[in-house]
């Protein structure tokens, strides 16, 4: 397993990473051996095994009735946000 | 060149469930509202919080699967759609991937011929509707609100069976009319409850495969995706003829230029990594749940028409037309049950007629009309026992949606009654015969023509109020000498 | 004072030999002395801390109350605590104060706890040594020189140092048991579902679960029993009611089954380690158990399954950080792309970022199925091994890490060695089931664990066990030279 600089970069750009150069050679050189440490999954017989999402077996989804819970308490929730305006969460202007 | 094209398109239609309160929290989902006044913890995506599923959302979407034939599947799965925007809070969307609530149904659409035809649905899932970038004002900045983040939504998806921009309108205009019948989507196209995205090819006549396909993103007017379509395909068949080659691509349709064009190209290609949600476990749905749902489906569009043509009497084109929304239908039924079934084409005529002329007019719907049922039965009623005629009806219905007064009022206050006194009309018609002694010589001389002309003179003396059939049969008399001169 | 258990501290309170108050004073007092070393807080809530416990000495003199009430503890900051910064040690969310309570915090505090502030983890509570907080490392007590293990490093040294009677903590893949053997606690991370997660930052949700680090399995049995249960805002939380874990505690063990995990006792387990875990089960026996042996042999391939299932998630949940409502967010982005790359990549340290990469790889097309869908089918396995084994006997029962704690910084430049210190751990995680590491002797000045795997909903069970094991021993009553 070996990933090129390029193809950590398309990872990183994937996940909204900035990677910085000094950052570089420690992911080049750990993520292909996790990778690698992970392959040997491979040797797994699990030819009619279903996949496991959840570790209790046999739950559902519980379903909540439609009721309004919740009032309004954006003055208090924006104030962790670094940038708003007019009660709106500011980000650089999307362009479509 | 000379090919003959033909035109592929499949729809994908979201509808906003018309649930109290959000998908996987308790927030409102009211329209409207100040910005991020109702988007709460779990709509903000904020840290430690966790989706909980509302269970009337899971009822609408059996509903729906039940009113199209689909199966309803008993295990669904929710996975989460993994990409970064800023109308995404969480960077993932919580929708169904792999195993969709609904699967596999289909839907009759009725085309402007009165041809018949059947699209297929391939799925519908359930998924939260993402937050609103506001662009204006800013300095550089959007401004986000998350009021409809999580906003429940059943993305029904359409197998690619349309081959033209008007059945595309058909078939949408007919999901539109099924969601507002099951009451799980108010259907409000401006207010973007009811949106859709068509993914649109074009390949030659008898090709088997399918050509490449273009999506058309959120188009919310029929009128748009009717003439998106269109200049859509045009635009295919040109690129195609001109050498070129259709590239598979996310376009957006501009309403003032008529034109669509190809959205940002994005720096990298999609890749949404879906994966089974952890905090969410598989939604199981028992018969017995299925079978309540089913016991509260109403009567559905097709079902109504066919009802209104065996105990109504009424033409298919008439049906059809009275139930293509349901309050049009209750409408209609509700003045025929004041009326008597025995008047059910009046009925119709006159709820396609006068009061749909005037509610386009007026820019109104059905449930904002000015004349209700039952005003307009109690006026109906006039006609049928003969106190007005039709054509008086006119009056006093323009004269009701101009003020709210009740026909008899009308009626009353403008002496609008109809003569039916045969002395009266007797009277008349002798003024009428008296002042036009040139004319009667010549009907008696044979042109038997100008008995319209006395009609109309005899009509126009009594001020439209003669009863027209006695006039008829009074006039014929005199005319041909009978009865004193 | 500090030496006392929680339910010393209970007892006391209620004898009115001393108030809460006194009892919060005097462990706020060392934190102040004996926490520059160890870096076991990131946040001290001391004025917080007063008012809780002095209201709950009204309530103590009203005669009304129960256990817990006035009782101090500390919370690890994964946990959301209403108006009091919650980091997760991260920078990302270093100016991140929380609007409200985790539903354990809810909990504890309805039951009268005080809570004296918020202790340090590895950075969203991915690491093993806690060397990857943004607050710096956590030293343990037992060694300054040594690391108290992860993530719950910070609560564990708190505890073990006696600067906190008891502390929460979280275990995704042996956060609590792990660093609960470095320090020589009890700790106990409960069935899947039992604890709510609503509040508790998500690491990898499948596998998260709240748990306690405590001086004893009676403690744990206590606090436990005060934050489990079921919560409407966690779907995932079991609708199942919690017993009184304190009522079984001496329930004798003569009869049950103790199965010895062979694949525990493998290379790569100390000698020394094997040799006081052996001694450990002889101590069962004498209690009257039946050792068998048992062989799960998928348990094996339980490392390489989690470095896929919890990178996966971790890379979805994480994604939420964005720079926008919350948390760190970058100076002057250039355009979106900017705020979000740089957002991020200021924000995260580098094993979270590891992390990140690492699932978000497994997860993209092309690469789910080898990865991502055959690690899911191998969490299967593994957790059809462990229902056979449950079927056989009661408890299974082996080390809880291969190894006494490590010097600080010897591991950080391998991640592969580092993630194999939860190769005992992981396994109970992907199976959703109880485990809980208990004291079971020292090698050379430092702590080993002993741990004990039940089947599902099992905790009264383990802990029953637990406590009858330290009615044998002593090995939980030491206490580190310098904070006796």
């Amino acid at each position: 397993m070996s990933l090129t600089r390029d193809d950590v970069l398309d990872i990183a750009r994937l996940a909204r990473l900035a990677i910085t150069p000094a950052e570089m050679p420690g992911l080049s050189d750990s993520l292909p051996k996790i990778l690698t440490f992970v392959e040997q999954l491979s040797a797994a017989q699990t030819a009619d095994v279903e996949p496991m999402a959840h570790p209790l077996d046999g739950q559902s989804q519980r379903l909540r009735s439609d009721t309004v819970s919740e009032t309004d308490a954006h003055e208090r929730y924006q104030q962790n946000a670094a940038r708003v305006e007019a009660s709106l969460y500011l980000v650089p202007k999307v362009i479509e | 060149m000379n090919m003959e094209w033909e035109t592929v398109i499949g729809l994908e239609i979201h509808a906003q469930l018309a649930t109290r309160s959000k998908i996987f929290s308790g927030s409102a989902t009211a329209y409207g509202a100040e910005p991020n006044t109702q988007a709460n913890l779990v709509d903000l995506g904020y840290p430690g919080v966790l989706p909980v599923l509302n269970r009337e959302v899971v009822r609408m979407a059996v509903k729906f699967g039940l009113a199209v034939g689909a199966t309803v599947a008993k295990r669904s799965v929710f996975a989460r759609k993994n990409y970064f925007y800023p109308d995404l809070p969480k960077g993932y969307q919580i929708s169904q991937y792999e195993l969709p609530i609904v699967q596999l149904g289909k839907l009759e659409i009725v085309l402007d011929d009165g041809a018949r035809k059947t699209v297929g649905i391939t799925r519908a899932h359930l998924e939260e509707d993402a937050g609103k970038s506001l662009h204006e004002n800013f300095q550089g900045y959007s401004g986000i609100d998350l009021n409809r983040a999580g906003t429940p939504l059943l993305e029904i998806v359409s197998e690619p069976d349309m081959r033209s921009a008007k059945e595309a309108v058909a078939y949408m205009k007919r999901i539109h009319t099924l969601v507002r019948y099951l009451e799980i989507c108010d259907g409000n196209m401006q207010e973007g409850s009811f949106r859709c995205d068509a993914n649109v090819s074009v390949r030659q006549k008898g090709q088997e495969k399918l050509g490449t396909r273009c999506e058309i993103k959120n188009l919310n007017s029929f009128r748009f995706i009717e003439k998106a379509i269109n200049h859509e395909v045009a635009r295919q068949i040109d690129v195609i003829e001109g050498g070129g080659k259709i590239r598979q691509e996310t376009r957006l349709y501009d309403p003032d230029k008529d034109e669509t064009r190809p959205l940002r190209s994005k720096e990298e290609a999609n890749d949404y990594r879906y994966f089974p949600d952890p905090d969410l476990l598989p939604v199981i749905i028992e018969q017995s749940f299925i079978d309540q749902v089913r016991a509260t489906l109403p009567e559905l569009p097709d079902q109504k028409a066919a009802r209104f043509v065996e105990q109504h009497g009424l033409s298919p084109y008439d049906a059809g037309t009275l139930s293509a929304s349901r309050e049009v239908g209750d409408y209609y039924e509700a003045v025929v049950a004041a009326l008597g079934a025995a008047h059910a084409k009046l009925a119709a005529n006159w709820v396609m007629g006068d009061l749909s002329a005037s509610l386009n007019n007026d820019g109104l719907e059905i449930s904002g009309s000015r004349i209700g049922a039952a005003g307009l039965a109690a006026l109906l009623a006039r006609i049928v026992d003969e106190t007005i005629s039709g054509k008086i009806a006119k009056e006093v219905f323009e004269a009701m949606w101009a003020d709210g007064q009740s026909a008899d009022a009308i009626i009353e206050a403008r002496g609008l009654k109809q003569i039916t006194d045969a002395g009266a009309i007797e009277k008349v018609i002798d003024e009428v015969i008296a002042a036009n002694p040139k004319q009667l010589a010549d009907y008696r001389a044979g042109r038997d023509k100008l008995f319209g002309f006395f009609v109309g003179q005899v009509m126009k003396v009594s001020g439209g109020k003669a009863n027209p059939a006695q006039v008829n049969d009074l006039l014929k008399k005199k005319l041909q000498g009978q009865g004193s001169l | 004072m500090h030496t006392l258990t929680l339910a010393g501290i209970s007892a006391g309170i209620k004898a009115r030999r001393f108030s809460s108050v006194e009892v919060t004073q005097h462990f706020l007092g060392r934190i102040e002395r004996l926490n520059p070393a160890l870096n076991a807080f990131i946040t001290v809530t001391a004025d917080q801390a007063l008012a809780q416990a002095a209201a709950a000495d009204q309530v103590v003199a009203a005669g009304k109350g129960g256990p817990l009430t006035g009782v101090p503890i500390a919370h690890k900051d994964i946990f959301c605590t209403d108006g009091v910064l919650t980091t997760c040690a991260s920078k990302m969310l270093s100016n991140f104060v929380s609007p409200y309570d985790a539903t354990v915090v809810r909990k504890l505090k309805e039951a009268g706890v005080v809570m004296l502030g918020k202790t340090n983890m590895d950075e969203f509570a991915m690491g093993s040594s806690n060397e990857t907080s943004w607050y710096g490392p956590v030293k343990n007590p037992w060694d300054l020189s040594r690391v108290p293990g992860g993530s719950s490093g910070g609560s564990a040294a708190a505890v073990a140092a006696r600067i906190a009677p008891a502390a929460t903590g979280t275990d995704t893949g042996g956060s609590i048991r792990q660093p609960a053997a470095l320090t020589a606690l009890t700790g106990i991370k409960p069935t899947y579902g039992r604890v709510s997660r609503y509040g508790m930052i998500a690491y990898a949700s499948s596998l998260d679960q709240g748990g306690v680090l405590t001086l004893n399995a009676e403690d744990a049995a206590l606090l436990l029993g005060a934050m489990s249960g079921f919560d409407e805002r966690d779907s995932t939380s079991v609708d199942l009611a919690v017993p009184d874990y304190t009522a079984t505690l001496n329930q004798p063990l003569k009869g049950i089954k103790v199965g010895i995990l062979k694949e525990f006792f493998g290379k790569g387990l100390e000698a020394t380690t094997e040799s006081l875990v052996r001694d450990a089960l002889e101590v069962y026996e004498r209690l009257g158990a039946t050792l068998v042996e048992v062989s799960l042999p998928n348990l094996p391939l339980s490392v390489p399954t989690y470095y896929v299932v919890a990178p996966a998630e971790c890379s979805s949940n994480l994604s939420r950080f964005d720079g926008v409502r919350f948390g760190y967010s970058c100076a002057e982005p250039k355009d979106l792309l900017d705020l979000y790359t740089r957002s991020r990549g200021e924000g995260f340290g580098a094993e979270v970022k590891r992390r990140i990469m690492t699932g978000t790889y497994v997860l993209s097309a092309g690469y789910y199925d080898a990865y991502y869908i055959k690690a899911q089918k191998v969490r299967q396995l593994i957790s059809d091994d462990f229902k056979r084994a449950f079927a056989q006997v009661d408890l299974l029962v082996g080390p809880t890490a291969p190894t006494t704690a490590f010097e600080l910084g010897a591991k950080v430049d391998d991640p592969i060695t580092m993630y194999l210190n939860d190769i005992y751990t992981i396994g109970a995680n992907l199976a959703g089931l109880p485990a809980m590491s208990i004291p079971c002797g020292f090698v050379e000045g430092l702590p080993v664990g002993l741990q004990l795997i039940g089947p599902h909903f099992a905790e009264a069970k383990l802990l029953n066990a637990a406590h009858q094991y330290q009615q044998q021993t002593e090995w939980h009553r030491r206490i580190p030279a310098g904070y006796a």
